[in-house]
């Protein structure tokens, strides 16, 4: 006799956790609901699915997971993940809002920063208003995934004309030693006319498991602000993270945002910018180093709705080992939008035989008077700077250390806050040792 | 303190120096003429290290060593220093950071230990102002967006930072001007001395009145075709290079 095992889907499991665990998960039901019905529509990507087909996320989600979201470092090990001196600080460990080990108190008036948990139930009107309103749960999956089944993160609004100098730094540290998929989910507002600068890290502290972590930020960028926005992502072998950002912006807002991927087996960037208004600037950096058998994969959307903007995108990367980094870059230039400006360029340098590098750049431009270009480049190190060096006493292994930091620099260059800017640059060079 | 025998040098199969025969000793200033083509910077690259050249035979004997055994960072390191025809731009590295780093390898090569930043700084002041460079220059990423008589002055500095004992200067005087070419020649004759040597390729005789060589060689065809005394250089560029040509040919 014959018997048939039919072992359950990561599919099945997940949404057996969403019915198991409605009590402890955020948000309404309706919305939850709705989001898990479109999740089950969509199902995990394959290599099949037009978005997914380079990274495959359904590879990393085979195996056994747990969705509990336990706490398990102590502040001392959360110490040296604070790497702005003078910061405001959110701790989200396993997608929760650690309020012990975060730097919230005695903040400045205009700005409001809490676990989404507590955003809700102080009946916050700015919350209510932007929650769930700007990353569409019918585009992705992993939106879909996360407005499901996120239990918490970080609230973050900055008042009307308020400026807050201090950066504001988000730590995600996963810390599991089981298997574990968690949804950490941000909410963060700028008002009319106000400023901020914002730096979301993603690390690992002594975990024995793979983590995957399904991180969602929707940003509101109102009239007038200025917002400046960093992702540090460093989750080594065994982060495993699709991070999506959802940014919407008002009119003569300006956005900068930076992507830097340092570790992690498998990092998915979802990022979108919708300027939704007249006169918008946006400017969309990133930089990747990929090693062994990594998969880097940026999927980056500009959309131009309205006339008059601005937007200029610079991604870079440097390919080692085995792995695999892609690139694709949409640019959707909306028939109302004349006069617009779209730039995108990627560059990257391969640096071994075995190393992939995907990159597909995508306009779709439906208004006549703008100016769009777009560009992207593979190469190696140029032999004739590396013996130019060579030439005056500098060793190989340092020539190529210096070419990449070079190449790298142009990235590394747009980061405005300079303790950022200086640990980004040291996490750099012990990438390329 | 070099010594060149029977050097052989090819390209993607191509040979290109045919038997190259040179003996310089120190405090020498040589130049090498040649028409355009004839293997002149061939012939620098081979010795600067240039690993695309395949060294077919002959063999370059520098202060007791095969240099043709030493990598190009060790050649360097060794003293040896070539002022490129065609400097590279190389965007996001600082000129200061890279003489910073070539600095410091020499010096570790040596077995000396790393120099100080106040004497760096100090010694990076006193060259710039002997090769007469902008300030602003040195503060830029190495040669980005530099003219081409920039460029030049550039090598010329970096020779004087890294005090080589045996320089090449490949066609350094072109896309000089009067002034430049005066200046550069001077921070080169300030450098010179008993210990080191100057090796000048160029197509004219105009640099020789300001670097007056001791030896002047004729370069055809990838061949040494005539050697002679710094008069040699006046009659060549009376004549023009036809005259040698027939003469070889004769
Ligand atoms: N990669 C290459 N493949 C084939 N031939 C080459 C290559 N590089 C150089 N050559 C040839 O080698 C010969 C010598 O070139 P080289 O640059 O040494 O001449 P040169 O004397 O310095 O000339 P110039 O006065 O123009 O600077 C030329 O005929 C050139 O075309
Ligand atoms: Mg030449």
């Amino acid at each position: 006799m014959e018997t048939v095992i039919k072992t359950r889907t990561i599919k099945d499991k997940l949404i057996f956790e969403f019915e198991n665990s409605k009590l402890f998960l955020f948000g309404s039901t309706q919305l939850r609901d709705n989001a898990m019905e479109s999740f089950y529509k969509q199902g995990i990507p394959t290599r099949k699915h037009e978005e997914y087909k380079y990274t495959r996320v359904d590879l990393m989600l085979k195996g056994e997971f747990d969705f509990s979201t336990n706490k398990n470092c102590s502040d001392a090990q959360i110490q040296p993940l604070k790497f702005l001196k003078d910061a405001y600080v959110v701790v989200i460990e396993n997608g929760v809002f650690v309020e012990g080990s975060s730097n919230v108190e005695n903040l400045p008036k205009g700005l409001t920063v809490c676990s989404l948990v507590d955003a809700e139930k102080s009946n916050s009107p700015v919350f209510e208003k932007h929650y769930a309103q700007y990353a569409d749960v019918k585009t992705d999956p992993f939106i879909a995934l996360n407005t499901a089944m996120t239990k918490d993160g970080a609230f973050i609004h900055i008042a009307k004309n308020v400026i807050i100098e201090k950066p504001i730094h988000i730590i995600h540290i996963s810390t599991t030693s089981v298997n574990t998929i968690i949804h950490p989910r941000n909410l963060i507002v700028i008002d009319e006319n106000a400023q901020a600068k914002i730096i979301e890290s993603f690390e690992t502290i002594s975990a024995t498991a793979k983590t995957v972590s399904n991180a969602l930020t929707e940003i509101v960028v109102d009239k007038n602000a200025i917002v400046d926005h960093y992702k540090i992502q460093d989750e080594k072998e065994l982060g495993y993270l699709v991070n999506t950002t959802q940014v919407i912006q008002q009119r003569q807002s300006v956005f900068s945002t930076h992507t830097f991927t340092l570790s992690g087996s498998l990092v998915r960037n979802n990022l979108t910018v919708v300027l939704d208004d007249e006169h918008i600037e946006s400017h969309l950096n990133g930089l990747y180093l990929t090693v062994g058998n990594q998969v880097v994969d940026n999927h980056t959307v500009v959309d131009h709705r309205k006339p008059n903007c601005n937007s200029n995108e610079l991604y870079k990367g440097i390919i080692e080992g085995k792995s695999t980094a892609t690139f694709n870059g949409k640019i959707f230039v909306r028939k109302d939008a004349q006069k617009t400006n779209a730039f995108q360029s990627n560059k990257n340098i391969l640096l071994s035989l075995a190393g992939t590098i995907n990159t597909k750049p995508q306009l779709e431009i439906y208004a006549d008077d703008v100016k769009c270009s777009h560009g992207s480049t593979t190469g190696k190190l140029d032999e004739a700077k590396i013996f130019y060096l060579r030439a005056r006493g500098i060793g190989l292994v340092n020539a190529k250390k210096l070419l990449m930091h070079a190449f790298a620099s142009e990235v590394v260059n747009t980061i405005k806050i300079e303790a950022l800017r200086e640990y980004v640059e040291e996490k750099i060079s012990k990438t390329f040792e | 303190m070099l010594s060149i025998k029977n050097l052989h040098a090819s390209i993607d199969g191509k040979e290109i120096l045919k038997g190259i025969n040179l003996e310089i000793k120190e405090g020498e200033v040589h130049a090498i003429m040649g028409p355009n083509g004839s293997g002149k910077s061939t012939l620098a690259a081979v010795l600067a290290g240039r690993s695309e050249y395949d060294v077919t035979e002959g063999e370059i004997i520098y202060n007791g060593k095969n240099l043709l055994e030493l990598e190009a960072e060790d050649r360097a390191r060794e003293g040896v220093f070539l002022a490129f025809q065609y400097p590279v731009e190389i965007p996001g590295v600082s000129n200061i950071n890279f003489l910073k780093t070539a600095i410091g390898e020499i010096r570790a090569y040596k077995g000396l230990e790393p120099i100080k930043a106040k004497d760096f700084l100090m010694m990076l002041k006193e060259k710039q102002e002997l090769v007469e460079i902008d300030r602003a220059l040195v503060r830029r990423s190495i040669n980005e967006g530099f003219s081409g008589g920039e460029k030049k002055r550039n090598e010329i500095f970096q020779m004087a930072m890294l005090e080589p004992k045996l320089s090449i200067l490949d066609e350094t005087d072109s896309g000089l001007d009067i002034d430049a070419l005066r200046i550069v020649a001077n921070g080169v004759n300030k450098l010179k001395s008993e210990e080191n040597a100057t090796i000048i390729i160029t197509h004219y005789q105009r640099l020789l009145d300001y670097i007056i060589p001791d030896f002047v060689h004729i370069l055809h065809n990838g061949k040494i075709v005539k050697s002679g005394l710094k008069e040699l250089a006046l009659e060549l560029e009376e004549k023009g290079y036809d005259f040698i040509k027939e003469e070889v040919e004769a």
